[in-house]
């Protein structure tokens, strides 16, 4: 079994019309057994910024403490707000300096650009190859699952309730034909003035 | 099982070794902490700095391979328990388990757990889990010591045993 799939995640961010949304399921677990079902996984990297961390879990946390300690540095040293673009180069080159013995994450950015609003969104492979798209992207144990529930639900310009309701929809249903990742779930809707964080009950077995 | 400092307790399985080793190391840097600064390490802190110390070994030939189980009570924070894996994983849990006996008393905890147990409540839950691991797996781990953390510091509860299994 990959090291990627130790713990079980289940990550997702889709575009709408000047929102973006990112959700995760909220299980730890060793292998088969479920050891905790309130395991963070999406952190705020800022007011319209977020990043979604599927993978091992030990790597989930340094990662994001070593992310954090350099995103802290560059708006120091700037005195500005990170831009999503920008933020992406930073956790690629983190994950890339590690290319011969890798962090197992495959990163997951949602974000809006902190002075025009425009919605991004991108993931990554484990040694930082990005991806930007247009639509949505997924990452973690169920990826196939996610693959397709986004590619049914999904369409362009999503008002943020909509958005809500389809990207839930999507990651419940791909979690609950996954044995390794959901046990509940928490979806983050992103708005140029307004984050809403909703937790979902969702099955538990 | 350790204590790290006066309210704070670490029990430790794994490679002999390792986890006499390790949680000496632990054990010593959280007494000179206090040293030097004055102050205690809160348990979140505590385990944070293990967990830390833990994932910066983990990518070397020497690493420490320990589960770990760290117990605190902190005036702000209240009580606290931390569930940490040999890989570095640090998880917040109201109950944890490490080891095989997880497979069977896990489920015990999540049937039976209530959120303010008193001491009764809660010993009578660990006899709860011993009895059923004494039940269900091959070896027999014998007596389990029993101690608590509270604001008070660390007490001894002595040990328990589960009944013996009579054969129906």
């Amino acid at each position: 079994m990959s090291i990627l799939s130790y713990n079980g995640a289940a990550i997702m961010a889709m575009k709408g019309k000047n929102c973006v949304a990112i959700a995760a399921d909220r299980r730890f677990g060793i292998q088969a057994q479920t050891v905790s079902m309130d395991f963070d996984k999406v952190f705020e990297m800022g007011p319209n910024l977020f990043i979604g961390l599927p993978g091992l879990a030990t790597d989930v946390q340094t990662v994001l403490a070593r992310l954090k300690f350099r995103l802290n540095m560059y708006e120091l040293r700037e005195n500005r707000r990170i831009k999503p673009k920008t933020f992406m180069s930073m956790v690629s080159n983190l994950l890339y300096e590690r290319r011969f013995g890798p962090y197992f994450v495959e990163p997951v950015i949602a974000g809006l650009d902190p002075k025009s609003g425009e919605p991004y969104i991108a993931s990554m492979d484990l040694i930082g190859c990005p991806m930007e798209t247009n639509d949505f992207v997924v990452s973690g144990t169920c990826s196939e699952q996610m693959y397709g529930m986004c590619e049914s639900l999904w369409e362009p310009d999503l008002a943020p309730d909509d958005l809500f309701e389809t990207i839930s929809q999507a990651l419940m249903n791909a979690f609950d034909r996954d044995a390794v990742s959901g046990w509940g779930a928490v979806v983050y809707i992103i708005e140029k003035d307004k984050v809403t964080k909703r937790m979902l009950k969702t099955r538990q077995d | 099982m350790y204590p790290l400092s006066d309210n704070l307790l670490m029990a430790v399985c794994g490679e002999a070794g390792d986890s006499i080793q390790f949680s000496e190391y632990i054990a010593k840097n959280v007494q000179l902490y206090k040293m030097r600064n004055g102050y205690e390490l809160s348990p979140r802190a505590a385990a944070n700095f293990t967990r830390r110390n833990m994932a910066e070994s983990l990518r070397t030939s020497r690493s420490h391979l320990v589960n770990l189980l760290i117990a605190g009570y902190d005036k702000e924070e209240g009580p606290s328990l931390y569930f940490l894996d040999y890989l570095a994983s640090l998880n917040k849990m109201p109950f944890a388990i490490h080891g095989h006996g997880s497979l069977f008393a896990l489920s015990i905890m999540d049937k039976y757990y209530e959120k303010d147990l008193d001491f009764e409540g809660a010993s009578a839950l660990l006899m709860k889990c011993i009895t059923e691991i004494q039940k269900r797996f091959i070896v027999n781990l014998g007596k389990f010591r029993v101690r608590t953390v509270d604001k008070n510091g660390i007490h001894d509860k002595g040990t328990i045993q589960p009944e013996p299994v009579v054969a129906a």
